[in-house]
């Protein structure tokens, strides 16, 4: 892939055009190094879109949400990209990626682009390639990205990683109290939704989720997340979710919390690369020295937190850690 | 260049809103490893268009059982090649008449699977098409 055609792609993409878009994502998810050589050129365009994430159990209605929400921002004049993330099979690596179907009435406006996309094996209820996903969508001029996770559970917090605004999804009738009480999930959120918020027991969540806010810390000054019920499908209650979305941006950017809130995102992100860059220079084809060590783990000579830290310190120091080596 | 599962949107066109046939091959795709996009039920061929540019996919599969295919396959082989994306190869499937067949590969249709195909040749005939497509 020559650089010639990377600058090209992304000279078009940045002028706005829907194809070359298109056709970045498709690179980024891809990966290697053509991936990073497009991220690289387009990421000093970056940094003006309202990146927010939805995220919620399988079933709550992120998609929907997501539809509803969008039409309410075109309203308001705003773009609106969005990534749907649907998992992959774990036996095929095969993907049914249904969000759009929630999304149809979104398709010929040409103020909103949607890109599904597949888990491809990743934990953490986005994927891999999504926070670059989300800079190509950044990059070329859409005003809100909407990042939509995969049905979540408790624990996959990977969209804190990407959003300034993190919004999570939750329905009537899925647990008690102590459920709104655990760790995770919950916490994460900027703005709380209850959605379908017709079915019974909808107020109830509203006051337990209110109930369970106050039971954790805020930093002095700080207002608690919002909690709203909407729903979704009739377009009921979606501008003040919208509105409390924006609210918070504009909150982040009075106090001053969105640098620091960026910042968190960088780390996060640089981090979360090089984790992976350590993962797959551990596991190439090791040396002779690295089949010693292991050896002496076997024979109990050598602890296995010992020889980790020996293995990693080798393939990081043997690659330099160089993208472009 | 790295591995990248073969995309396929699934689409469903016009009143026929009969869906099992695109359902069950949706699964026997994603079952081949592929990540299929699927539309939902009475899509125009507007907008199947405009979510195959989007999805960047390499295959668009179009079901149509209600005997519109002639009406509404070249609207969609239309809209594609305005938009630049002539690429996206289209594949016809469901109840079409044999005259059919040849006057749809004529205007540009890559391929056209009966309602009789059995879904291993589904895949492969797939796999072939995309396997011939132009690296992106």
């Amino acid at each position: 892939m020559t650089t010639d055609e990377t600058a090209a792609l992304a000279d078009r993409l940045l002028a706005g055009s829907t194809r070359a878009l298109a056709r970045g994502l498709t690179w980024i998810e891809a990966g290697g190094p053509r991936a990073e050589a497009l991220s690289a050129r387009l990421y000093p365009h970056t940094g003006r879109a309202h990146v927010i994430g939805l995220t919620g159990s399988p079933g709550s209605g992120k998609s929907t949400l997501a539809r509803a929400l969008a039409t309410a921002a075109r309203a308001r004049g705003l773009t609106v990209g969005i990534v749907a993330v649907d998992p992959s099979s774990p036996y095929s690596g095969g993907a049914i990626l249904g969000d759009r179907i929630r999304m149809n009435d979104l398709a010929l406006d040409p103020g909103v682009f949607i890109r599904s996309m597949a888990t491809r094996g990743a934990l953490g209820g986005l994927c891999r390639a999504a926070a670059d996903a989300v800079d190509l969508l950044d990059a070329a001029g859409w005003n809100l990205v909407l990042a939509e996770t995969v049905g979540v559970g408790q624990d996959e917090v990977d969209v804190m990683r990407l959003a300034h605004t993190v919004v999570v999804v939750s329905v009537p009738g899925l647990g008690d109290d102590i459920q709104a009480l655990k760790a995770g999930l919950l916490e994460i959120a900027d703005v709380h939704v209850v959605n379908k918020a017709d079915r019974e027991g909808a107020s109830r969540t509203v006051a337990e989720l209110r109930a369970m806010l106050t039971l954790l810390p805020v930093p002095p000054g700080a207002a608690l997340p919002p909690v709203l019920a909407c729903t979704a499908a009739r377009d009921e209650g979606v501008e003040a979710v919208l509105e409390a979305i924006l609210g918070h941006m504009a909150a982040l950017k009075t106090s001053g919390d969105l640098e620091r809130r960026r910042a968190r995102i960088a780390e996060a992100r640089v981090l979360k690369i090089a984790q992976e860059l350590a993962a797959e220079a551990v596991a190439r084809p090791r040396s002779d020295a690295a089949g010693r060590l292991l050896a002496e783990v076997t024979r109990r000579e050598l602890p296995p937190h010992a020889c980790a830290r020996r293995l990693l310190a080798e393939a990081t120091t043997a690659h330099g850690g160089d993208p472009d080596g | 260049m790295a591995h990248r599962p073969i995309r396929v949107l699934v689409a469903k066109v016009g009143l026929d809103g009969h869906d099992r046939g695109a359902k069950i091959v949706a699964r026997c795709l994603r079952d081949a490893g592929m990540d299929v996009i699927y539309t939902g039920l009475h899509r125009t061929p507007e907008e199947v268009a405009a979510a195959a540019v989007q999805e960047d996919v390499d295959v668009l599969g179009v079901s149509v059982l209600s005997g519109a295919h002639m009406t509404l396959i070249p609207r969609i082989v239309e809209q594609l090649r305005q938009a630049q994306a002539g690429d996206i190869l289209l594949v016809a499937g469901g109840v079409i008449p044999d005259e059919d067949v040849a006057a749809l590969r004529a205007m540009g249709v890559a391929d056209v699977l009966l309602q009789d195909t059995p879904p291993d040749v589904i895949v492969t005939r797939i796999r072939a098409l995309a396997a011939a497509r132009q690296p992106r």
